[in-house]
């Protein structure tokens, strides 16, 4: 935000604000939010994985009865979708140099991303409400 | 468009390959393989919603040798990404960018990815 004598910058660069985008840092900054979070979530998942791995479908369903694991699943779910979605449509934006090409690649991750953290969610409230 | 020959820089196989160069394009592999063994779970987790005999199914599936040898990958490329996205998350605010630092980092990163998935293993065999 400086713009004293010894910047170099002019103030446009901040004022004209969000970029081509218009959405300015949020891409980055939510990949840092959802990467943040993943780090106890996807640790308190793999430990309950690790622990339900060989165990069979009554022990799994009474588990996910249990509040804490619920919700550690569903915040985990839709932090991993959310951060996936991010990260892959910087690696499409970075090899996919054809426009409708690219645009069909993110619209298709997009999609993916709902359809499949749907059902994963889904499952998870199912398994919960153990209906 | 002009025909001359213009120098180019040199292709990527002309490189010795530093680590940092490794660690950075298996941030962006483990991603992607991440993204894909995120299909596993949400499996998994319709599996066991759908009911005692397709979550038999699913458990038989992911317990086969084959099955184990994803899940295998599945964790290293976890712990991998999770390390090698903290050393992101370090370097967003500014730290540590200098060569031998980032050179011990990088090393830091692939020998703590390999030594949690062994522990983590250990630990799924240990509990089952």
């Amino acid at each position: 935000m400086s713009n004293t004598k010894d910047s170099m910058r002019s103030p446009l660069k901040s004022v004209r604000g969000l970029g081509s985008a218009k959405e300015g840092v949020q891409h980055w900054w939510m990949q840092r939010v959802t990467a943040i979070a993943l780090v106890p979530l996807a640790l308190a998942m793999l430990v309950a994985l690790l622990k339900l791995a060989g165990a069979d479908h009554a022990t799994v369903a009474a588990a996910f009865r249990n509040p804490l694991l619920a919700i550690v699943a569903l915040l985990a779910v839709l932090a991993v979708f959310w951060h996936l979605r991010l990260g892959l449509q910087v690696v499409i934006e970075d090899y996919v140099h054809t426009e409708g090409t690219k645009v069909v690649a993110l619209l298709a991750v997009t999609f993916a991303v709902f359809v499949v953290g749907g059902i994963a969610a889904l499952s998870v409230l199912k398994l919960f409400f153990g209906a | 468009m002009a025909n001359v020959e213009r120098p180019l820089s040199p292709h990527l196989q002309i490189y010795r390959w530093p680590v940092t160069m490794a660690t950075s394009i298996l941030h962006r592999a483990t991603g992607i393989g991440l993204s894909a063994g995120t299909l596993l779970l949400a499996w998994w987790l319709l599996a066991a919603a759908a009911g005692p005999d397709y979550y038999a199914f699913v458990q038989m599936v992911l317990g086969s040798w084959f099955g184990r040898l994803v899940l295998f990958g599945f964790t290293w490329a976890l712990f991998y990404h999770m390390l090698s996205g903290i050393r992101h998350l370090v370097w967003d605010t500014g730290r540590g960018f200098t060569l031998p630092v980032a050179n011990r980092s990088s090393w830091l990163v692939i020998g703590g990815s390999v030594l949690l998935t062994v522990i983590a293993w250990i630990l799924a065999y240990a509990w089952n």
